[in-house]
């Protein structure tokens, strides 16, 4: 599977999720820069982390007038898998392919720290080879985190099974003092509703290898491939 | 024309140093001439007060690739043709006038020493110092300004922040330190000079405009004490973290196209520094024509131009054939490239304003500015302090288990998860050992192996001892470096000290200098960079003098490493360094108990080189034959606080049986040098012994891991509430 990341000025999360799709699992990926409007080589697209454009006016606010999110929309628009992370994320709600907003974490600071990551569905071409109710244990890095939206779409989000991934305990309980930055209903992860858009806070390109901490996040890319594995054979 | 006072005053020159330049140029400067002369003659360029003591430091090693001084930042070999370029910097000055935007700059200009070297900065480290912040209104908002400027800017730029320090001592109420370390990683050999090569080589500014912040920086803030920045704040610097990560890309980008010649950072005392080093550097003359410089200001005079310390500049040296790839590889980032000068034969800075020449000048006056020699004699105030016995106050009336919690509780010894958690320390994922433990580790993709970094100084014990207090800092850094298992390699130093023309400052720092050098042979590594920031005074008081050490270290497989946290129940508590738990009231010298309870610091701190040595090796040797659980040295706190933070972390109770002592105090809490506890299955202990026993190293068994309360002889806390008072201690000093 053929992994396209995309680069915007300020992106820094594309050299890791390459490392870890690349040298750590074994699959072709290509850096894409923000100008390029041809994915078609591409089978799977991943808007990394970072700080697209400093952040500045709001996060992803201006990463997502870049040419390249055109291509994406069509390519999410044809079904394409695109996984959003962090800042990623932020460019995938400020650009309407995801619903919501992620503001500045509850307690204003920045966060950097290991959480535990509660699957809530093994359905999903992101998710297909772990089980539900799993943890995955991944760092977040992030100040604005915090996802947000009117009531009407937090209940169809929650309605439509769109919330992929919340912050838990060891035990796999959420609650308010799991939860680091005060995301509604403990969200660290949403998919569309037609299931191929993913966008989350937290890192799974920083999980990727026992020696550096712990390799959980391997399971969201690992899922894609075997996604992309069987639709190829159906 | 006689030059005013006031004219000096501001570029902080002496009448002497004016006539000195008169002398010498053998006519009276120009405005901008005195400008430059001001700049690179000022401490912070010039090194006036420190060169010929800088000179002592051991600077050899058969892995040094570039020497100290020769460039911006040391580089270390660290083989297969990786190499590491490290430094420290301070940014003291501002950061005491705006914490927010002086730390973040501080981070920012310490980044672009690195990566001008041709190096990716793969790790930043923080050494923080500031007053005691229980109910200090004016510390708590440095603290939170000071932490929140280093995470805004080091997060923005992906650059993990993996260690560091953050320590409290009321010397420093004043005047704040703020050091920042940045660690680069150069690959294939390809390091990047400071100079041009030859003649018609063009001089290139890449990166941000031009504005008139941060004028007089180096010269003004950083060569005054306290009371005299307060109307200075336009001398401090505004960052911007976006442009420095895209002008990092580029500039990396840059360095691989044929014909960039060399690469230079602006930072204090902006191009002046920077183009006129280059040209020092580069055995050239330089003509710059200042109207080429783009600016973010209307009406800037030359003077202004050449003095701004606007952030996020670097300067190429290109060859005229390079120069439109250049502009298109700046163009793709969105930033500007323009050529604003060329290097040719001779030996002047020429200045232009567009046609008309405003300077001519010759370099070699501007790049050397006088040199300061002193010795001094040990001030009488120091040597009635060390003579106080520090065991004088007694012990305090508080029981051996209620003295634990408070002292772990103590801002200085409490967890500073509070602080590293807002700085994103996984970017890069190379990350093996995170802040929290002795050193960072980081592993190197493609290889078996990692680096271990860490900084280390505690300034109470240099106050007591300047000569002893440096090697100490030096020796910890190294210890950290071997209870992850790393063999230190090379060392970057961090001068922070009071005004240089007082004799007690004089002293600090020519003891200080001896006792770093006497360290570093002692392991025979080299300091490879460093910094010096003078003038730390507040109300006539200088800071504490405060050498901040940041040590590399390498270990040949990343998987053979140790962290603090104890892990297994039943395993053995050996303490390597004594052959008997407990050390005598000597060592309470400017120990963190005596400033706690008693606060006062008094006493010799002593310091073994020659054990301190043996003891690291057999540290090293343990962790990296797999035969260690956990490894911790004794610092701040002593054998107490090593022993709770390693049961704190690992979740498990500990138990060292012998009883206390009268002197309970000094037994738990003497910061003895050269001890390291480590825990291990008791079936290795023979192991333990034998290894020891080679290298005449004296270990005692002090206890066993387990259970869930903290005992020492017949002093006994819950586990739970130990961890309670280590893990918020930070917090509830530092807030509210």
């Amino acid at each position: 599977m053929k992994f396209g990341i995309v680069v915007f000025p300020g992106t820094w999360s594309e050299r890791d999720t390459q490392y870890a799709v690349q040298d750590v699992l074994g699959q072709p990926a290509r850096l894409i820069w923000h100008k390029e409007t041809d994915i078609s080589d591409c089978d799977a697209i991943v808007l990394p982390g970072g700080f697209s454009y400093g952040d500045y006016l709001r996060c992803g606010a201006i990463a997502r007038f870049s040419p390249i999110m055109e291509s994406v929309r069509e390519f999410a628009g044809r079904g394409g898998p695109v996984i959003g992370i962090c800042n990623g994320f932020q460019v995938l709600c400020e650009a309407g392919l995801l619903p919501g907003a992620l503001v500045r974490n509850e307690h204003l600071e920045f966060r950097c720290e290991w959480v535990n990551l509660r699957i809530e569905r093994a359905d999903t071409i992101f998710t297909n080879t772990a089980a539900k109710g799993q943890l995955l244990r991944v760092p977040i890095s992030h100040g604005e985190g915090n996802w947000q939206s009117d009531s009407e779409t937090v209940r169809r989000v929650e309605d439509n099974g769109q919330v992929l991934l919340r912050y838990a305990d060891a035990s796999g309980n959420v609650s308010e003092a799991t939860n680091p930055n005060g995301s509604t209903n403990g969200i660290a992860g949403i998919i569309n509703e037609r299931g191929n858009v993913l966008g989350l806070m937290p890192h799974p390109e920083k999980a990727c290898e026992t020696l550096i901490g712990g390799a959980d996040g391997n399971v969201l890319f690992e899922s894609m491939m075997r996604s992309a594995t069987a639709a190829i054979r159906s | 024309m006689p030059v005013s006072q006031e004219t000096l005053d501001e570029i902080a020159l002496s009448r002497a140093e004016y006539e000195a330049i008169v002398d010498r140029l053998g006519r009276e400067p120009g405005n901008l001439e005195l400008g430059l002369f001001g700049a690179l003659w000022s401490e912070h360029c010039g090194y006036k007060h420190t060169k010929p003591l800088l000179r002592r430091l051991p600077g050899e090693s058969n892995r040094l690739l570039v020497a100290p001084g020769a460039e911006n930042a040391g580089v270390i070999d660290i083989g297969d043709g990786f190499a590491i370029a490290m430094k420290i910097e301070s940014h003291n000055h501002p950061s005491a006038v705006e914490p927010l935007q002086g730390a973040a700059t501080g981070v920012g200009g310490i980044v672009r020493d690195i990566f001008a070297m041709g190096a990716r900065p793969i790790a930043l480290l923080d050494s923080l110092r500031f007053g005691m912040p229980q109910d200090n209104a004016r510390v708590q908002f440095l603290v939170h300004g000071v932490v929140g400027g280093i995470s805004w800017y080091g997060n923005c730029i992906g650059v993990p922040n993996v260690g560091g320090e953050t320590w409290f001592d009321k010397s420093y109420t004043g005047n704040p330190l703020v050091n920042a370390m940045c660690v680069g990683l150069i690959e294939n050999a390809n390091i990047v000079s400071a100079t041009a090569k030859k003649p018609g080589d063009l001089l290139v500014l890449v990166g941000a405009d031009t504005g008139r912040d941060g004028i007089h920086g180096a010269s003004g803030l950083a060569s005054r004490t306290f009371e005299e920045q307060a109307e200075m704040r336009s001398a401090v610097q505004v960052g911007n973290p976006f442009l420095e990560k895209v002008l990092i890309e580029a500039c990396l980008e840059a360095i691989n196209v044929p014909g960039v010649n060399g690469m230079q950072d602006c930072g204090a005392a902006g191009l002046t520094s920077a183009a006129i080093e280059m040209a020092e550097r580069s055995g050239m003359a330089l003509r710059l024509d200042v109207s080429r410089v783009p600016r973010r200001e209307e009406g800037m005079t030359p003077y202004e131009v050449m003095l701004s310390e606007s952030q996020e500049r670097m300067l190429l040296a290109v060859e005229e054939h390079a120069v439109p790839e250049i502009e298109a590889l700046f163009e793709k980032w969105d930033l500007d490239a323009t050529v604003i000068g060329h290097f040719h034969a001779g030996a002047e800075v020429e200045i232009y304003d567009g046609e008309t020449p405003v300077s001519e000048t010759p370099i070699e006056p501007l790049t050397s500015a006088p040199e300061y020699a002193f010795t001094a004699p040990k001030p009488e105030w120091l040597a009635k302090l060390q003579a106080t016995d520090p065991a004088a106050p007694g012990l305090p009336p508080v029981s051996p288990a209620d003295a634990l919690l408070k002292m772990l509780a103590s801002p200085n010894i409490a967890s500073k998860r509070p602080v590293f958690r807002q700085y994103d320390h996984h970017v890069q994922t190379n990350t093996v050992v995170e802040p929290g433990g002795d050193a960072a580790v980081l592993r190197l993709k493609g290889t078996s192996r990692a680096i271990a970094v860490t900084t280390d100084c505690n300034g109470r014990l240099c106050h007591l001892d300047p000569r002893t207090g440096a090697q100490i800092a030096v020796a910890e850094a190294c210890r950290n470096l071997a209870c992850v298992g790393a063999e230190p390699l090379a060392l970057t130093d961090g001068l922070n000290f009071g005004d240089p023309e007082t004799a007690s400052v004089q002293y600090q720092l020519v003891e200080s200098i001896e006792g770093i050098t006497e360290a570093a042979n002692a392991f025979g590594i080299p300091v490879v960079s460093g910094n010096a920031s003078l003038y730390n005074e507040s109300a006539g008081k200088a800071i504490y003098p405060t050498p901040i050490i940041g040590a590399l270290g390498l270990l040949e497989d990343a998987t053979k490493h140790a962290k603090i946290a104890f892990r297994q129940q039943g395993d053995a508590i050996v303490l390597l360094g004594r052959s008997a738990p407990w050390d005598g009231p000597g060592t309470l010298a400017g120990s963190e108990f005596n400033s706690v309870f008693h606060d006062v610091a008094t006493g010799l701190p002593s310091m073994d080189l020659n054990l301190e040595v043996r003891v690291q090796q057999l540290c090293r040797n343990l962790v990296r034959a797999g035969l260690v659980s956990s490894a911790h040295d004794c610092s701040d706190g002593g054998l107490a606080v090593s022993v709770a933070e390693s049961a704190i972390t690992g979740g498990l109770g500990a138990s060292v049986t012998s009883a206390l002592p009268d002197r309970w105090d000094a037994a738990l809490f003497g910061e003895g040098q050269s001890r390291i506890v480590v825990s291990l299955p008791e079936s290795e202990l023979a192991h333990l012994k034998a290894m020891a026993t080679e290298l005449d190293v004296p270990v005692s068994v002090i206890g066993s891991v387990g259970g869930d309360r903290l005992t020492f002889g017949e002093a006994s806390v819950p586990l739970t509430k130990a961890a309670d008072a280590w893990e918020h201690g930070f917090e509830r000093a530092t807030t509210g």
